[in-house]
């Protein structure tokens, strides 16, 4: 590889940007000026190249401090970590949260996805964009993870350190605020708002929040933080195992695979190193259940990683954490910081031998990545583009090597499996769904936020639990991915076979209920710019076939009847081939909810 | 004394491909079987001479106890696997695909695209005179080859060519996401200003001729290009002491563009910018 780099400089913030993530450079070869030495002898090559996965930290470095990536300051990052700049242009383009051009130093993100939409996000855009001078650049875009809170923004200020401000539920004024003054904007409300049910004493996975202080090792261990943890040591990494097989957990990301089988089949690979992946790009529209957890009880997320870790033969895990959640963010760096302070991670976990840390990954902007192999190359600093399978990530994952990626919801769901034991957890919901199960429920609700219900709950138990307003129109569920069904379906067991039997998906646990305010041909387009947005760009169906689809339901927007029938009958067509021929799920569910609105709905009848 | 290299003898396995049981080598793929057993799947973004990406997405088949359809170009065969090829699921998604691609990508110059539009009924113009379209200008900033990104599939082949897997230069990627995804250099600059070597390896390997020698873009523009009229000349390449094939294109006695065997064990197609472009000297006739 001969790198090629253009005359443009960093600056000195640039530089210093770079420099506190990876130290000085150590020779003119990474940058640093020319010595004697230098001129003698090259350094490089693979030892070099080995810091790839540096290339998106180092990214969010550059925007952390100037707001957007500037070509010099691309260039000396570029130098540093011995990639070529173009490939390092084309993952810093991937994201939607850094710039290649010039922009202010502050970023409102104003949420315009579905429950903010319902929630008049139209408005406040005009309102802030009104109100806003050039000094601020006002972003729309896709979910914010905020949905109880809805209409939702996100101030960002570049510099050091870079701030944040959320401001939700969001009033022009309140939002003009957090992009002027980020750091004089109150403080969010605590993480236990968004669980309505909190402080219940019979809740498993949300009974920490709001009852601990999510910042306090010790509260976390008074109220049985590290009891699992203790457990899981006596049992051994294959009876960890077999509890988790034995309790029936599977994945709560939306895929439901068995975790005991995964687990079991990446523990028993010979290559090594393993490695642990928690994804927590919580990115579905209408998902907020894994900041919930992360803001109110962040222990728990390590607990279960370290427990996950030692099951599977892992030393180092990664979270990755979607970059619009700062302040779970914080949190979990602290939790992490302090578990490794007090001896729960580190060479030696809890004194057993046992050598675990975590690292966190910051996401960027992009849906695609919580797709498990898009992950894997987001860390490993390339494109977040899907990989085909098989191989599949047991065997080969992250770095090539066999993982275990599960999402946050999953692993914690490991603490309660080993306290109680499989066969009391495995008593906790249905024969084939078992154990409590968190559901993300907002849009037209009195008590938005994510509740905690042994599966088997009816999905009209869950909204009267959140308080359904009256003129209910159609559910959501699952997300952008999932499926609508109608109000008069509201016997539908929340559980993987029953949503199955009934035509619909569970997904991650969304239940998004809808009145008459915004037309339904309104929602479906959204959905569709979503994943038109959305897409890597890598496989040609949806790649284009979801660009065919915002502008057929663009045609029927106003339309019924025989007027809206040829596009539909072409949606189908361009539907069914993204569902077929899609390397992965974004492409094979950009379709779901639309054809469910029209086939469930009546949508432009 | 010829060498054949024979490699590591490898087992046979068998599956059923289309009702019929069919014996491969351990390690092929379905599309190895496809075309031995002369069946016609259709590709795109696949390439002999590089690892398949499966991003077109034209070559799909359906495979039993598999929910979706399985690319044919990256899927090794299994013992025991039952392919079918030409299912109406799989004849509906290359149809699906081949009207994207018609309807948002100039494919004029992409060989055998018209046939298969054809054979799958696809009709691209279905999607309406205001469907997005990729928009783009060719960009001549060199004397040597031309990108035409209008012509553009996104195959991968041309950034999988340049980087690891052959040329190591690393000079283009792809920028942007989704639709908006492009081939480009850091910055998306001109190419001069790149890491680019000019060895034409990337023009060598694209299936829709979006990347093409200046000459024969200047010749299709002047509506001279006549492939009828070309002969093709395989020689050794004077240069070095490698020995490169080249494949030397002639029309009206003058050369248009150089190709180089895939199917070269040394070279497998790739050539650098002196046998690729370095030609003038021998049709320099003062």
């Amino acid at each position: 590889m001969d790198l090629h780099f253009g005359d443009s400089k960093p600056t000195d913030d640039e530089r210093a940007a770079v420099d506190a993530l990876l130290g000085p450079p150590e020779s003119s070869w990474e940058g640093a000026d020319r010595s004697d030495a230098d001129l003698r002898w090259a350094r490089g090559g693979r030892e070099a190249r080995d810091r790839r996965d540096l290339l998106l930290p180092g990214l969010h470095a550059l925007n952390d401090r100037i707001g957007w990536i500037s070509e010099g300051g691309l260039d000396y990052l570029c130098r540093r970590l011995t990639v070529p700049p173009a490939e390092a242009y084309g993952v810093a383009t991937f994201y939607a949260m850094f710039s290649l051009r010039p922009r202010p130093a502050t970023v409102l993100h104003v949420c315009t996805d579905l429950a903010c939409t319902a929630a008049g996000a139209a408005d406040l855009c005009a309102g802030v964009e009104a109100r806003l001078g050039p000094g601020v650049c006002v972003q729309r875009g896709p979910c914010l993870g905020l949905c109880e809170r809805a209409p939702a923004a996100l101030a960002v200020r570049a510099g050091d350190p870079v701030r944040t401000a959320v401001s939700a539920p969001a009033t022009v004024r309140e939002a003009v605020l957090a992009a002027t003054a980020p750091d004089s904007a109150p403080e969010e409300p605590p993480a236990a708002t968004a669980a309505p049910q909190a402080g219940d004493p019979e809740l498993v996975l949300l009974g920490r929040v709001g009852v601990v202080d999510p910042s306090s090792l010790d509260d976390y261990r008074a109220h049985g933080g590290y009891t699992a943890l203790r457990r899981a040591f006596e049992l051994g990494p294959a009876g960890v195992i077999r509890e988790v097989t034995d309790s029936g957990l599977v994945g709560r990301g939306g895929a439901a695979f068995p975790t005991g089988r995964k687990w079991q089949a990446t523990a028993s690979q010979p290559d090594h190193p393993h490695y642990l992946v928690c994804n927590a790009d919580e990115s579905e529209p209408g998902t907020f259940k894994d900041r919930v957890l992360l803001e109110g009880d962040p222990y728990a997320l390590v607990e279960a990683m370290t427990i996950a870790a030692y099951a599977t033969g892992a030393h180092r895990g990664y979270v990755y954490l979607r970059g619009e959640y700062p302040r779970a963010l914080r949190r979990l760096e602290h939790a992490i910081a302090r578990a490794r302070a007090r001896g729960f991670l580190g060479d030696d976990v809890l004194g057993q031998g046992y050598a675990f840390d975590i690292e966190i990954r910051r996401g960027a902007g992009a849906y695609i990545c919580g797709e498990e192999t898009a992950l894997f190359n987001s860390i490993e600093g390339y494109r977040g583009e899907p990989r085909s399978k098989p191989p599949f990530p047991v065997e080969k994952g992250l770095f090539g090597k066999p993982t275990v990626e599960n999402n946050v919801e999953t692993l914690v769901n490991v603490l309660p499996i080993l306290t109680m034991g499989a066969p009391a957890y495995a008593a906790i919901g249905t024969a084939k769904s078992t154990g409590p199960k968190l559901f993300c429920v907002c849009g037209s609700v009195e008590r938005p936020g994510v509740y905690e219900l042994p599966f088997g709950a009816t999905l009209g138990e869950v909204l009267e639990l959140a308080g359904v307003r009256p003129g209910l129109r159609a559910v959501l569920l699952g997300g952008a991915a999932g499926g609508f069904v109608r109000p008069d379906e509201l016997d539908i067991p929340l559980t993987f076979e029953g949503t199955r039997e009934a035509g619909t998906t569970l997904g991650s646990g969304v239940v998004m209920a809808f009145d008459g305010t915004v037309p339904l041909p309104r929602l479906l387009l959204r959905i569709a710019e979503f994943f038109r947005d959305e897409s890597c760009g890598q496989c040609v169906p949806c790649r284009v076939g979801t660009v065919r689809q915002e502008e057929a339901l663009h045609r029927i927007v106003e339309r019924t009847g025989a007027a809206a029938a040829d596009d539909i009958a072409l949606l189908r067509e361009v539907g069914r081939a993204l569902r077929d021929a899609s390397i992965c799920g974004l492409g094979q569910t950009a379709w779901n909810a639309v054809e469910s609105a029209i086939d469930r709905l009546g949508a432009y009848e | 004394m010829t060498v054949t290299p024979l490699g590591i003898p490898r087992r046979l396995l068998e599956f059923t491909l289309d009702g019929q049981e069919v014996r491969v080598p351990e390690g092929s793929t379905v599309l190895d079987a496809c075309r031995a057993a002369g069946k016609d799947v259709p590709t795109l973004c696949q390439g002999d001479t590089l690892r398949p990406k499966n991003a077109c997405r034209v070559c799909v088949v359906e495979v039993e106890g598999s929910r979706t359809l399985v690319p044919a170009c990256s899927r090794t065969a299994e013992p025991g696997m039952v392919v079918r090829t030409d299912t109406e699921r799989a004849r509906h998604s290359r149809k699906v695909v081949l009207e994207l691609l018609a309807s948002s990508v100039d494919l004029s110059t992409t060989p055998r695209v018209a046939g298969w539009i054809k054979e799958y009924e696809a009709k691209p113009d279905r999607f309406g005179p205001e469907a997005a379209r990729l928009g783009e200008e060719p960009r001549v900033d060199n004397d040597l080859y031309v990108r035409d990104y209008d012509k553009c599939i996104l195959c991968y082949k041309c950034v999988d060519a340049c980087g690891d897997q052959w040329q190591n230069t690393f000079a283009i990627s792809v920028a942007g996401r989704g639709f908006d995804a492009r081939i480009a250099v850091e910055q998306d600059a001109p190419l001069t200003d790149s890491a680019c070597v000019y060895c034409g390896n990337c023009v060598e390997v694209c299936p829709t001729g979006a990347l093409s020698f200046k000459s024969e873009f200047d010749m299709r523009a002047a509506g001279t290009w006549d492939e009828t009229k070309q002969t093709e000349t395989t020689t050794v390449c004077a240069y070095c002491g490698v020995g490169c094939n080249l494949t030397l294109h002639v029309q009206d006695n003058e050369i248009v563009k150089v190709t180089s065997p895939h199917d070269n064990p040394v070279t497998h197609g790739n050539l650098c910018i002196k046998g690729r472009f370095g030609y003038q000297h021998v049709q320099n006739r003062d």
